[in-house]
């Protein structure tokens, strides 16, 4: 059977409200992509996590207050501000899959993809990554670890991807419309779901035109494709909060 | 023990401190060169770790003065510019002393971006895989093209050194090196325009930083502009600063007095427009840039302490009132106030540069983030510290033996014999 191949749009749509904030997709990322564990002078502002659980409130009083989790991850946005920035093109917007790639070995380090993501979903490699003796063996074998001084971020996991495809060739399937990134596989109460945007017999493809979908800063023509979910307004509003709610908060 | 004499190395006919008296100036940048050469060291050794930046402060201290010594260099081509180009002979007083300031900024900077980036030895890559959309690209383009420029500029100043000189084949050089003088001044114009410009666009194309994306002309945004005008309006006001620093060091009159108010009069003139258009650009940002991109531009200047005073300091204090205290002739022919307006001028710029990057950074971008504030390492300061003693070292070498100021010999002679050669020219 002829294999039909189309572009994808992979995108993820996380329900807030599911969100508890328990940080397994955070992990679960770390150990999926042979992140090295944070040497001690790292601050919450020098790790790497490219999943990453941003708290939010209502700023209520306490006995009104309502907090929800944000999970941040690369918003693979249709129209990546970091690619057209980086001096080297070791940023690549993948147009058979949507995804944006990062090159670590064509990385100079000059971080200006860095200052160019207003989403801070970009992290630098400030130690040289190492790990504990004995846990090299817990190393996924099909993720490159990167070295001290280049950026990386999340690829929505490119590798499991590439397998998932591999496994269609084999079956003489078009490549899938969906599959399972490790965020996705830890989250215990299911609050991620990953798929082709583009296609309609995807779940994400419902989700992300779902009411109550909102995106981060898509005013900025960005075209995130990392969509967020919530049936509380007050979630809603907070991605549209203004920069002087945002000072007083 | 025989005491170092290197009376038959200084130019014929100036006068220069003793080598002890050298030796005992110089010895403290010595020291604080050694103390940054250290600090670089640590960078290059142990990485950015010895950095206080982080993935929010990415770019920092050394951007930011990486920006600011630049624009300041920019005195160098652009008193080439009007030399060679426009022959504004008055110029050529300064012109060697604006090549070495120009070449130790250049180089300073090159030296602290091999250092800031976290894998130097793969600075080529920007060769050979240029991402032509990036302004990054351009700047690395230019900068490096605009160094080396810069450093065949330079060659001609090395070359009449006194022990050189006697070579013929230098002095053969050298001759040939001076034809083609004007064509490396326009071609330093061209490259400095290209590369001061995309300096400024590297933040103004930055779509995801609200605070610093600008409108523009076809691919370059307004910033691109405005870094080039305010380079060519700051960089005149540096070489009349550094001239008038040396002429204080070394006690003696180095240039003709008309030179600085012609420097001032550049500046004034270049920095009026400047500031014109930079009020122009950040009320088409205010009312219609930021608006139209969802954003209430007040609201950036509620975070303490970037308030609208910054705004007001860098267009009014250090913009508008060194624009018109240079403009006004009455007014420059005082050198207090020539020299005062000349420092406002350069601060207005280093503030300009320093706002673009640190307090962009500083901003949230994601409505549920806060407001950063950075305060560089002592590594950071180590590897300012190292550019600047660097070039204050280039600089003192470069006069103790070279003839940098073409009009010292004349201006330093007793006085009778500068009249008889007055008489005798006239």
């Amino acid at each position: 059977m002829a294999v039909t191949k189309k572009n994808r749009r992979y995108g993820m749509i996380v329900d807030v409200d599911l969100c508890t904030g328990c940080g397994a997709c955070m992990v679960a990322c770390a150990a999926e992509n042979n992140v090295a564990p944070a040497p001690e002078k790292a601050t919450d502002r020098t790790g790497i996590t490219p999943m990453r659980v941003y708290p939010v409130h209502n700023g209520a009083p306490a006995d009104k207050r309502q907090t929800a989790f944000l999970p941040l991850l690369c918003m693979h946005c249709s129209e990546p501000p970091c690619e057209s920035v980086c001096p080297q093109q070791a940023v690549e917007l993948d147009e058979a899959t949507g995804i944006v790639t990062q090159m670590p070995q064509r990385c100079l380090g000059c971080r200006y993809c860095m200052t160019a993501c207003p989403y801070h979903a970009r992290y630098f490699n400030w130690w040289d990554p190492q790990w504990p003796v004995g846990m090299e063996a817990t190393l996924n074998p099909t993720v490159a670890p990167r070295m001290r001084g280049v950026v990386e971020k999340c690829n929505l996991c490119a590798s499991r991807l590439h397998a998932a495809e591999d496994q269609a060739t084999a079956d003489g399937q078009p490549p899938p419309a969906t599959y399972v990134s490790a965020c996705v596989e830890a989250c215990p109460t299911g609050a991620m779901v990953l798929g082709d945007l583009d296609d309609p017999t995807t779940e994400a493809q419902k989700l992300a035109h779902a009411e109550g979908t909102f995106q981060l800063l898509a005013k900025l023509g960005t075209g995130p494709k990392v969509h967020y979910h919530s049936s509380r307004p007050w979630v809603r509003s907070l991605a549209e909060r203004s920069a002087k709610e945002q000072a007083n908060a | 023990m025989p005491s170092f004499d290197d009376r038959n190395m200084i130019p014929r006919g100036l006068e220069r401190c003793s080598p002890r008296g050298f030796a005992l100036r110089i010895a403290p940048w010595l020291l604080l060169f050694a103390f940054g050469a250290y600090s670089i060291y640590l960078c290059l050794r142990y990485g950015l770790n010895q950095t206080n930046m982080d993935n929010r402060f990415a770019f920092g201290l050394w951007i930011f003065l990486d920006l600011t010594v630049i624009a300041l260099g920019a005195g160098a081509f652009f008193t080439g510019f009007l030399l060679y180009l426009m022959k504004w002979k008055a110029l050529k007083s300064v012109i060697n002393s604006a090549v070495i300031i120009g070449f130790v900024c250049y180089s300073g900077a090159m030296v602290a971006l091999a250092v800031d980036v976290g894998q130097p030895a793969r600075a080529w890559f920007t060769f050979w895989h240029p991402n032509v959309h990036s302004m990054l690209t351009e700047v690395t383009f230019c900068i490096t093209c605009y160094l080396t420029v810069l450093a065949v500029e330079y060659i001609p100043i090395l070359l009449k050194h006194r022990k050189l000189k006697q070579i013929p084949s230098f002095l053969v050089f050298e001759f040939e090196l001076h034809r083609i003088i004007p064509v490396l001044a326009a071609v330093g114009t061209l490259l400095s325009f290209f590369h001061q410009g995309s300096l400024g666009g590297l933040y103004g194309v930055l779509r995801g930083r609200p605070f610093a994306y600008r409108e523009g002309f076809a691919i370059w945004p307004s910033t691109f502009f405005l870094f080039i005008l305010s380079a060519i309006a700051a960089g005149p006001s540096f070489i009349l600063l550094t001239t008038k620093l040396a002429e204080k060091l070394s006690n003696k009159p180095l240039v003709r007095g008309g030179v600085y108010e012609m420097l001032g009069k550049t500046s004034g003139v270049l920095l009026t427009v400047y500031v014109a258009l930079k009020s122009v650009d950040t009320l088409i940002w205010l009312n219609r840039t930021s608006p139209a991109a969802g954003f209430t531009p007040w609201e950036f200047y509620t975070f303490k302490p970037f308030g609208t005073w910054i705004l007001f300091t860098e267009i009014v204090l250090l913009g508008m009132i060194p624009a018109l205290l240079l403009l006004s002739a009455r007014l420059r022919a005082k050198p207090v106030v020539l020299t005062c307006a000349a420092i406002l001028a350069c601060c207005g710029v280093a503030l300009n540069r320093f706002v673009l990057t640190i307090q962009t950074l500083a901003l949230p971008t994601l409505p549920f983030d806060e407001f950063l504030s950075y305060f560089p390492s002592w590594q950071e300061f180590g590897v300012f510290a190292a550019v600047l003693a660097y070039g204050v070292l280039v600089y003192a070498f470069s006069f103790r033996y070279l003839p940098l100021f073409p009009d010292e010999k004349q201006l330093t002679a007793p006085v009778e014999v500068e009249e008889l050669e007055y008489v005798s020219r006239n």
